[in-house]
């Protein structure tokens, strides 16, 4: 992928490449801004006399259609460098959590907001709703934090000797070290 | 004129130790990105409804007031996340086009967003023009402040 023409000019663009990591950054504002926002509501720290259906109802269409912008953008980053991202072990930490993440989402979109309208205004918010809104918080700063990290290449798989468990979960190929 | 203040604020301990360590600024920096994530959904969930879309059934003024206390901890965290990020770098921000683009736009962001948009949202039963114009500001302000910043690390 990496020798394709245009993940080498994405690479080595003077400004497509910053422009797509500006835009990345910006749109992360609303979307883990509005994802946070519905995470403290069904917390019930924060807007309790919204009803947490009007959040999920009219707040998260921003966040879905943030989430695309994030993902185009995202994966045109990581077009831009595939084997140094697939190889990068706070990459592959930030697709664990957004799997993780979107569990989390799946779950409680099946199960919790099924039955919305039967806790829309009750204080505090279901157990199991609550349980949801912090794993979303953890998850999606995990994101945010392995995110920013992947720009540091503490841990590239060309700077050996690396810890055992740094190879394995970079996937790093390291070649035998010879014999005295 | 100010390089001799953005020399002394480079030597101070704050950004020597910064500087000098391995996995501080990229920590900070980490916060400082989730402070943005606040402080953005703060702004946005009531720059949105003053657009007149989002939870457009909520009374701005009540999404403005709950909202407030989320907003000053992610203005407070940026700035001070932001603060040890200049220390560790003030010469470099000195020469940085983009770092005076955000040094003339934040205090007017923040100007605006706690002495005017506080008082539109405040008493906007009424929506209309003003009101919209205000969260279009507001989101205009901040998006500058933020592009701003991020280019401050390209330069």
């Amino acid at each position: 992928m990496a020798e394709q023409p245009w993940s080498i000019g994405l690479r080595e663009s003077l400004f497509v490449w910053p422009l797509l990591e500006l835009a990345h950054v910006l749109v992360l504002m609303l979307f883990v801004g509005t994802a946070a926002m519905l995470d403290l509501r069904l917390l019930g720290v924060t807007f309790r006399s919204v009803p947490a259906s009007e959040f999920t109802g009219r707040l998260l269409p921003w966040t879905r259609a943030s989430f695309a912008l994030m993902a185009i953008t995202g994966l045109l980053l990581f077009y831009s460098s595939p084997v140094r991202y697939y190889q990068n072990i706070f990459f592959r930490a930030k697709v664990v959590l957004l799997v993780a993440a979107g569990l989390n989402i799946w779950w409680f979109h099946s199960r919790v907001h099924q039955r919305v309208h039967a806790w829309d205004l009750t204080m505090p918010p279901p157990r199991a709703a609550r349980l949801a809104a912090v794993l979303s918080l953890v998850a999606w700063t995990g994101v945010v934090v392995t995110g920013r990290m992947v720009a540091y290449s503490w841990f590239d798989c060309g700077l050996q000797p690396q810890s055992a468990f740094v190879n394995w979960a970079a996937g790093c190929v390291v070649p035998p070290v010879p014999e005295p | 004129m100010l390089l001799p203040f953005f020399e002394w604020c480079e030597a101070t301990a704050l950004g020597l130790a910064v500087r000098e360590s391995v996995w501080l600024f990229p920590a900070i920096e980490a916060v400082h990105l989730l402070g943005l994530c606040l402080l953005g959904g703060a702004l946005l969930i009531v720059d949105l409804r003053m657009l007149g879309t989002g939870l457009t059934r909520t009374p701005v003024a009540l999404l403005a007031r709950q909202a407030r206390p989320w907003l000053v901890a992610g203005v407070v965290t940026m700035l001070a996340t932001g603060v040890l990020l200049f220390l560790s770098e003030a010469i470099k921000c000195y020469y940085s086009q983009a770092f005076w683009v955000k040094m003339t736009t934040l205090p007017a962001a923040l100007i605006f967003t706690f002495a005017v948009r506080e008082r539109v949202a405040a008493r906007s039963h009424v929506a209309g023009a003003p009101v919209a114009a205000t969260g279009a500001l507001s989101i205009a302000l901040w998006v500058i402040v933020a592009a701003a910043g991020r280019w401050i690390g390209f330069s």
